[in-house]
């Protein structure tokens, strides 16, 4: 007799570790002990190295390159330029966002740090070594690093391999360096609804430039066997069936012979969902050497030349009545994409989900534009840490909310429960387009200020203020409140594809004649715990212990084709996929243990682990039984084995929600600013783990401290990157990062399998906002509307500064 | 991120290391706890071709007292000084300024001598030698002299140190018992050189200020000793009226550089906001 069967009923749960366990982290046992296995950790047989020739300047013409003198040394086995890529059609490649990048420059350098040269040598050291002797020539050129005036009339093309195209991936282009248009709404009616309106405000609000900066940067080992004509492909790849499916396109070589393998991945963020210039040279490397080519990024590449996100100019304007109720919303946005659009997006949507960006209000009528411009910076426009373009859509409404509250001079907390979509009108349809699944907003904002007690707060924030303006102080104190509503999941393939492939996802299972299982799927972890949370999921569905069931990413040929990892897509479609497919064996362990009962299907019932027969409680076959009779012992006719695959397009995104509060000290003789407290409330509907919930919470909050207070990927006006290191890039360490406190409601999402919403990115959703509007809330006494990020010690000191503040 | 090519060496004694840099000339750089220099050679700012690892040569470790001096060995690590008992009771301004260098793993490696040595003006010991009116002591191949760490900083990266010559240790005199001290760094975050920082010495004697110094780190491209702010103090009660004219003449000898910290006048304010902290602080330990 199993254990099993003497347990009690809380005994089997606890065993079974399911939905709603704060399991441990499965992964941690490898982390904590540095037995992960990362790109760098893969060495290969005869493997060599690569190592870019990089452009010292922003914009100029490549006159030629000379590279004998890194030939002759020692070690060196090849140096790959655009000329050599050519005759390959490999010297540009097409990105996700239906433009093309350089793989290898070839006759003009549009951002500085671009690839020039690969460097193909026994070791690092010497690629290195190498690298440094390539000559090149070049002219410069006048760069443009002002997003406002890459469209200004005369302006220098950037992109001659374009030039005079008036048509892009996404319709009209109106000037060389612009890219594309993407607009949505009722232009005239919110026109109309600013005109007519009593009271309006209109602030031009912008995201900086920053980069998701994961500790582990970008990799890739390309191995040929030429003699099978097979391409294996490690890389720190978010999406690896994509990668397979792309790398196939370029290569011509066909998918089944390609595999992708994504090992452990060190964080990504965003910033590994692209095709990089070195993972195509270290496949051509590769091809042309017949030997295993790997090529990693060091920090300052990283920082540099792979995908930056945001650097959004949002220009925002509501509509209200004189008592606070918001009757339209228009925003326009100059987003600078850097020398290639090569933005992560879905397909249809160059602005990705920019349109949740009337966010947690019910706003009658809205309009948004977007216009896509070229300047002489990096390529990329990632989702860090969001789904695509939604922190910026936050970042713009949280802000006008608090710039309206202003004017109107009412709280900005009272502002958003006036405006809040109502629980009843969920499924709520927005202005601009999109099915908001489940909400209720005024119960976690009104949980959020009584957990804070704001009204003390605001309380104490008025003495303070008495006391600054008394002289007795010299700190001011700013609350920060946002409210956000995230758009996540991407999502049903009648409007999300990524290179015309739609984005669902998958799960397969394998269940063991001994009761353990392995489980694989289309996504891949880069830190949020998969291997923990999915098998919680499969538990309870299937009533196997997490602990035996094993879950795999990664491997193109072991896993089904999925995706990817970003968006926060994983839980909602993927793990809909997974609930799914557990229902599948649990279909056919029902059979069989109707079969091995003697009794009719429906005379069972599902009890945690097993099937019981109703109203005989003694009779019970647990799935272990049934997994051991799924091969041996099957009803007549059935296939042996217990075994299923799912593939799950969702209907619809989730949209998860949250309450966050922060609240700021500002010392006005050095600008610092100190977070005193900061509270988060996540509506992720359904709990899979509310530890790997807390974790990534704590996590995104910490990237949202570092947006707002530091990070920024600067250039001068030469366009120059500045302090593209770990010294001035702001990655806060344990001493910067505030104390966090969490808090949670529960709002199932009515369609996904088990009610689950994704969460990992909702912290650096609402997390901007809330401490950007500490700040500013600061000085809003003093009439100060707006600030820009990042709010460095230096900016802030400016602001006390012009304000007569300092001494 | 990756260096050039360079041989390494590590000799057990004084004179071996001295020869060696003689041998190699302008080619050899020493090496210390290296946390500034591996740094610089990854970037390929630096690229020596000798390296002259110092660690084996024990005569140039530890913390003595010798009558009213106390000398540092020029290998002495900063969390050696951390927890050393002399420095913490006869001038605890130092652990002071070395908890504000970097982090521990930085403070296990990097060395009162590569600190003072490398001529980084973001350095934080400079700048706390010439508050403390340290003596450097330097040995080359014609034998050792003694320079001032008042007059040893040139510009960014050049010192009077000459080629050839190793920093073998640093002699101060004891500040005097009961003296207050702070040293006040503004940065960015845990790891970052200053944007401002002051180190403050001073000395009362029945309400009145009888001894003070006052110098700054990385507001300059070398540290700066506050002569006139100093001069400033003395033979006073340190109230507001002279501690704002204090502040004003350490503004007023900054020529800081703008950077991602911040620009000039930015900087330049800071440096006076961390010298009225200093002394306030300075002031109040003060026995
Ligand atoms: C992330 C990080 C943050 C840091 N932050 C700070 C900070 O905030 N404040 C600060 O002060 N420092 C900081 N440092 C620098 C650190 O303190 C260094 O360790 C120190 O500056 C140099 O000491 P070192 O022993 O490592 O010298 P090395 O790096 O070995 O040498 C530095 C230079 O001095 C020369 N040199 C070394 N010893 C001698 C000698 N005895 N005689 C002659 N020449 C010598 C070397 O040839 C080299 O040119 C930081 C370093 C890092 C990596």
């Amino acid at each position: 007799m199993s254990d099993a069967a003497t347990m009690t009923l809380e005994e089997r749960e606890a065993t079974l570790g399911g939905v709603g366990t704060a399991r441990k982290r499965k992964e941690d046992v490898r982390f904590i002990q540095g037995a992960g296995n990362y790109v760098d950790d893969v060495k290969l047989p005869g493997m060599v190295f690569g190592d870019f020739v990089r452009s010292p300047y922003a914009h100029a013409r490549i006159k030629s390159i000379n590279a004998e003198a890194a030939l002759a040394v020692p070690g060196v086995k090849a140096v790959l330029t655009a000329a050599d890529l050519k005759p390959l059609n490999l010297h540009y490649m097409p990105t996700l966002a239906g433009d093309v990048q350089a793989v290898l420059a070839e006759e003009k350098v549009l951002f500085q740090n671009q690839e020039v040269a690969f460097v193909i040598a026994e070791d690092r050291y010497i690629a290195s070594d190498a690298a440094e002797l390539v000559e090149v020539d070049y002219e410069e050129l006048p760069p443009i690093v002002d997003a406002f005036k890459a469209m200004d009339e005369g302006a220098i093309c950037l992109r001659e391999d374009i030039q005079g195209k008036t048509e892009g991936a996404h319709g009209a282009r109106k000037h060389d360096n612009h890219i594309f248009t993407w607009e949505i709404g009722d232009q005239e009616g919110a026109d109309k609804a600013l005109k007519d309106a009593e009271v309006t405000v209109k602030e031009l609000v912008t995201y900086q430039r920053v980069h998701p900066s994961p500790l582990e940067t970008c990799a890739s080992i390309a191995s040929m066997d030429k003699i099978k004509g097979e391409l294996t492909l490690y890389g720190t790849f978010q999406a690896p069936h994509v990668v397979r499916t792309v790398a196939s396109l370029l290569s011509g070589i066909p998918e089944h012979k390609i595999r992708v393998i994504a090992p452990d991945i060190g964080g990504g963020f965003g910033n590994k969902v692209g095709v990089y210039p070195g993972y195509v040279c270290s496949i051509v490397a590769s091809i042309v050497l017949g030997v295993p080519v790997k090529w990693v990024e060091d920090r300052i590449e990283n920082l540099s030349s792979t995908a930056f996100a945001r650097d959004y100019h949002m220009t925002g304007e509501l509509a209200a009545t004189k008592d606070g109720k918001i009757t339209g919303l228009k925003c326009h946005v100059l987003a600078d994409h850097g020398a290639f659009d090569a933005c992560a997006d879905p397909t249809k949507w160059p602005a990705g989900f920019f349109n949740i960006c009337t966010g947690s209000y019910d706003i009658p009528v809205a309009h948004v534009s977007v216009d896509g411009v070229y300047t002489n910076k990096a390529p990329g426009g990632v989702a860090y840490r969001c789904s695509f373009r939604v922190t910026e859509a936050a970042y713009m409404i949280e802000r006008m909310m608090d710039v309206l509250a202003q004017k109107l001079e009412m709280d900005p907390a009272e502002l958003r429960l006036k405006n809040f979509v109502q629980p009843a009108q969920f499924p709520y349809n927005s202005a601009l387009g999109w099915e908001y699944d489940s909400g209720d907003y005024p119960t976690a904002m009104n949980q959020m200020m009584q957990a804070v007690d704001y009204a003390g707060l605001r309380r104490e924030q008025a003495e303070q203020r008495e006391k600054v303006a008394r002289g007795e102080s010299r700190t001011l104190m700013g609350i920060g409140v946002s409210f956000f509503t995230e758009i996540v999941g991407a999502g049903p393939s009648r409007n999300c594809d990524i290179l015309g492939v739609a984005m669902f996802d998958s799960c397969e299972i394998r269940v063991h004649p001994t009761g353990s299982a392995i489980a694989r799927l289309g996504t891949k972890s880069q830190g949020q715990a998969h291997e923990t949370t999915y098998a919680q999921i499969l538990a309870t569905e299937i009533g196997i212990p997490s602990e035996d069931i094993g879950i795999e990413e990664g491997d193109t040929d072991t896993a089904p084709y999925g995706l990817g990892t970003y968006g926060s897509r994983s839980t909602p479609v993927a793990g809909a996929a997974a609930a799914r497919v557990g229902r599948k064996i649990r279909a056919k362990a029902q059979k069989i243990a109707a079969h091995l009962l003697e009794v009719a299907e429906g005379d069972l019932e599902w009890e945690i682990d097993r099937f019981k027969v109703k109203g005989l409680p003694e009779k019970e076959a647990t799935m272990k039984e049934i997994a051991w009779a799924a091969y041996n012992n099957l009803p007549e006719g059935m296939e042996p084995g217990l075994e299923a695959v799912d593939y799950y397009d969702p209907p619809n995104m989730t949209y998860p929600f949250g309450a966050y509060l922060c609240v700021a000290d500002i010392d006005v003789d050095t600008g610092e600013t100190s977070i005193r407290r900061f509270y988060a409330l996540d509506d992720c509907g359904t709990r899979i783990n509310p530890m790997v919930i807390e974790g990534q919470v704590h996590g995104g909050l910490t990237e949202a401290f570092g947006i707002a207070m530091g990070q920024e990927i600067a250039y001068d006006e030469l366009g120059n990157v500045q302090g593209a290191s770990l010294m001035d890039y702001f990655l806060p360490t344990a001493v910067e990062t505030p104390v966090w406190e969490t808090d949670f409601t529960v709002t199932p999402s009515p369609h996904h399998p088990i009610g689950a919403k994704g969460v990992g990115e909702s912290p650096n959703v609402g997390g901007v906002p809330a401490f950007s509007n500490a700040v500013i809330d600061a000085f809003s006494h003093l009439g100060v509307k707006h600030m820009p990020m990042p709010h460095t010690a230096w900016r802030v000191w400016q602001q006390c500064h012009e304000l007569g503040l300092t001494k | 991120m990756i260096p050039g090519d360079f041989e390494y060496y590590r000799p057990n004694s004084l004179d071996e290391a001295v020869k060696l840099l003689a041998t190699h000339g302008d080619d050899a750089r020493v090496l210390a706890g290296g946390h500034s220099l591996i740094p610089m050679m990854k970037l390929r700012l630096a690229a020596p071709e000798h390296l002259v690892d110092l660690r084996d040569i024990a005569s140039l470790t530890g913390i003595s007292e010798d009558g009213g001096n106390i000398l540092i060995g020029a290998m002495t690590t900063q969390s050696e000084m951390i927890a050393s008992k002399v420095l913490s009771e006869s001038c605890p301004i130092i652990r002071e300024t070395a908890l504000l260098i970097a982090d521990p793993q930085v403070r296990y490696c990097g060395t009162l001598g590569g600190n003072v040595a490398n001529g980084d003006p973001g350095n934080d010991m400079p700048a706390l030698m010439q508050c403390l009116g340290a003596t450097y002591i330097l040995q080359g191949p014609d034998g050792s002299r003694e320079v001032a760490a008042r007059s040893f900083y040139e510009a960014a990266y050049f010192t009077e140190m000459n080629d050839g010559e190793i920093l073998t240790a640093v002699r101060f005199p004891k500040p005097t018992a009961g003296h207050g001290y702070a040293y006040k760094k503004l940065k960015r975050k845990v790891g970052d050189y200053a944007t401002a920082a002051a180190a403050v010495i001073l000395s009362m004697k029945d309400g009145n200020c009888v001894s003070v110094s006052i110098a700054l780190t990385n507001v300059a491209d070398t540290p700066l000793y506050a002569q006139a702010a100093s001069d400033a103090l003395v033979g006073t009660a340190i109230d507001a009226a002279t501690v704002d004219q204090a502040v004003a003449l350490a503004e007023g000898i900054t020529e800081p550089a703008s950077d991602g910290r911040g620009p000039a006048e930015y900087r330049t304010k800071m440096a006076g906001v961390m010298v009225r902290r200093a002394i306030q602080e300075a002031r109040e330990r003060a026995q």
